[in-house]
């Protein structure tokens, strides 16, 4: 018995030494930062001075932050609204097209997002953009640029997320007893009752963590907001990336990222809270 | 009163036939078993009578209504499934009411009714325990009251008893059949256990091969099979290669045995099996003389478990079973030469 406790302990050490590494130590280093003192030659010294998170203290910030969570839930729900329904259709399909179509969006997962953000330029420009197919059919007269937008921002990270979405509901949706529909059915519910009584209920874990999931992706992303959007639609981690990057204040980008973290925890705490308990 | 009717009735699933030309007529008020090995179609047209599948071909009516191409909601059915089919995000009470809810009925309606259904199937005070805490036995108890919560026109069950093991089985058909008497409903069952159909059916509808192969009452299927599939299928039979040596008698072995069965439109020279029933086949000690309506053969094997006594016996390569009670014992022991007597009464032919 002791052997065998002994051997699951040093199975654990690999991945506890790659957490360490990885995770924890630069998590420490960032909170370390954060705090730190300023120095006289422009630099930072390891201290506690919290007047970073003071300065995020200020409308402007705070404003900023309430944004990106906003953006972020509204970017989960669109996500899910659209990737819902094509998993659950995908799941009816036969097993060959289910392959061939988790397959295709899981090479959707290969492009980068700076690669995603500049194709919608280019889709959303005035020159080469949709507004030109709109003209040629004659719904607008003259081809405009949609971009920068609040809307093309939104929908690049929907674009970004749907494939997260699919893969995240997939398995919940083909795992779904099919018996369970159709006992919905022969108790008097027509296709869209049991859609909304039985089908969503049944699968809500899913749908709750692939929100939490598309919610901290979208958080994370740097480079679509920037480049569709105008300085308004910038979220927490671009502002970071401005300050880490273009200004050199790591001290308060460590404070930004810790505030961001917190943001992200407390979200996904209160989600899996009032979701645990149902009724 | 004539109730379910099934009409000119085939379904296809691409070139594969699932069911193949079905006709059965049945009175209000029935419980009715379809039984056969797994593959024959039963659950199909179960689906088709439910409205989860439709028909390629034919018309499903209940009593004076055409029920065919009626969505599945709309039918007025109540279903238990294999798996029983329970809602995990609703708790006992809601699974039972759920058909209430849809139809709009209020909260308080939905408990009194969820209540009385849970007394009825003998699991009063449940309502508000999770599924998952249910065993199997009480998950079949509370999808059979989820099902009749509506009091509909026809019960239909799918394979009920297979979740559960084979104590508590022969105690649920015994209820079921009992709970389907006091409600009078026109009820289907679709089962591979002959013992199952034959404990609860008004009528069994046999079937094989996407065909209805015999319809009638346990006993009139028991005693008068159709043919050598359905005396397998239902009950333990005796089949013995015999030859119809002439309009009441058969050549078996060399012995000439008299059949008081069904000899149907055998003729004189024909091949034919020769079928008894077990309990009905009697095993003489070597030393009777002079016992009518035999054959000869040597015993096998016995098993005696005291209220009955199994005894098999090698009649030239075939094998002969009897079930006798203890007084009918004949002392016999593995490899004696007996007499199987087969009483012309329980005799009957079939075609090989």
């Amino acid at each position: 018995m002791q052997s065998s406790a002994l051997s699951r302990y040093i199975g654990l050490i690999p991945s506890s030494v790659m957490i360490g590494a990885f995770f924890v130590i630069p998590f420490v280093l960032i909170l370390l930062t954060s705090v730190s003192t300023p120095t006289d030659d422009g630099g930072y010294a390891t201290g506690f001075d919290l007047q970073h998170f003071e300065r995020f203290l200020t409308w402007f910030y705070i404003e900023r932050a309430l944004f990106s969570a906003g953006l972020c839930a509204l970017i989960a729900v669109l996500s899910l609204l659209i990737a819902y329904p094509f998993t659950y259709f995908l799941t009816t399909f036969p097993p060959r097209s289910q392959t061939f179509w988790l397959i295709y969006i899981l090479a959707q997962l290969s492009l980068s997002e700076v690669l995603i953000a500049f194709s919608w330029q280019i889709l959303l420009s005035r020159t080469a953009g949709v507004a030109n197919i709109l003209v040629w059919i004659g719904v607008i007269e003259k081809s405009f640029a949609m971009t920068p937008s609040a809307g093309a921002v939104v929908a690049a990270l929907v674009y970004l997320t749907v494939p997260f979405s699919v893969l995240l509901l997939f398995p919940a949706l083909s795992r779904l007893d099919k018996s369970l529909i159709e006992a919905s059915r022969t108790l008097g519910a027509s296709p869209l009752r049991t859609f909304f009584t039985v089908i969503i209920p049944v699968t809500r874990p899913a749908i709750i963590s692939g929100g939490v999931t598309v919610f901290v992706l979208t958080l994370g992303a740097i480079i679509v907001p920037q480049v569709l959007g105008k300085p308004e639609h910038w979220t927490l981690s671009v502002l970071i990336t401005d300050q880490a990057i273009f200004n050199f204040n790591m001290p308060f980008a460590s404070a930004l990222a810790v505030v961001l973290l917190v943001l992200s925890a407390t979200v996904i705490w209160l989600v899996t809270k009032f979701s645990g308990k149902k009724t | 009163m004539p109730g379910l009717s099934i009409e000119n009735v085939t379904k296809k699933f691409g070139t594969v036939t699932a069911v193949k030309d079905v006709n059965l007529q049945f009175n209000t008020g029935e419980m009715i078993c379809f039984l056969g090995p797994s593959g024959c179609g039963k659950t199909t047209l179960l689906r088709m009578i439910a409205g989860l599948d439709e028909p390629t071909q034919g018309t499903i009516r209940f009593e004076d209504q055409d029920l065919t191409g009626v969505p599945v909601h709309q039918r007025n059915i109540g279903m238990v499934f294999q798996s029983f089919a329970l809602f995990p995000h609703l708790n006992v009470g809601e699974n039972i009411s759920y058909a209430m809810r849809i139809r709009g009925h209020s909260r308080s309606e939905c408990e009194d009714r969820a209540r009385q259904l849970l007394d009825m199937v003998h699991l009063p005070g449940l309502e508000d325990r999770k599924i998952s805490q249910l065993s199997g036995g009480q998950r079949q108890r509370v999808a059979i009251a989820r099902a009749l919560a509506l009091n509909p026109q026809v019960f239909l069950l799918d394979e009920p008893m297979s979740a559960l093991d084979a104590n508590l089985r022969e105690v649920m058909q015994i209820e079921l059949r009992k709970l389907q008497q006091e409600l009078g409903i026109t009820t289907v069952v679709v089962t591979h256990d002959q013992t199952e159909a034959m404990t609860m059916a008004d009528q069994i509808v046999v079937m094989g091969k996407a065909q209805v192969l015999q319809t009638g009452t346990p006993m009139e299927i028991y005693k008068t099979p159709v043919d050598k599939f359905v005396a397998g299928f239902i009950g333990t039979s005796n089949l013995l290669p015999a030859k119809m040596s002439g309009p009441d008698s058969v050549h078996v072995n060399g012995a000439v045995l008299n059949v008081g069965g069904n000899t149907g439109h055998f003729a004189q020279g024909d091949d034919v099996l020769l079928m008894t029933r077990p309990e009905e086949v009697f095993v003489h000690h070597p030393s009777d003389v002079d016992v009518a309506n035999s054959v000869t053969g040597t015993v096998t094997f016995v098993r005696d478990i005291g209220a009955t006594i199994e005894i098999l016996v090698d009649c030239a390569g075939h094998e002969v079973i009897s079930v006798l009670t203890p007084k009918d014992w004949p002392n016999v022991k593995v490899g004696d030469q007996v007499h199987v007597e087969m009483p012309a009464a329980a005799c009957s032919v079939l075609a090989v």
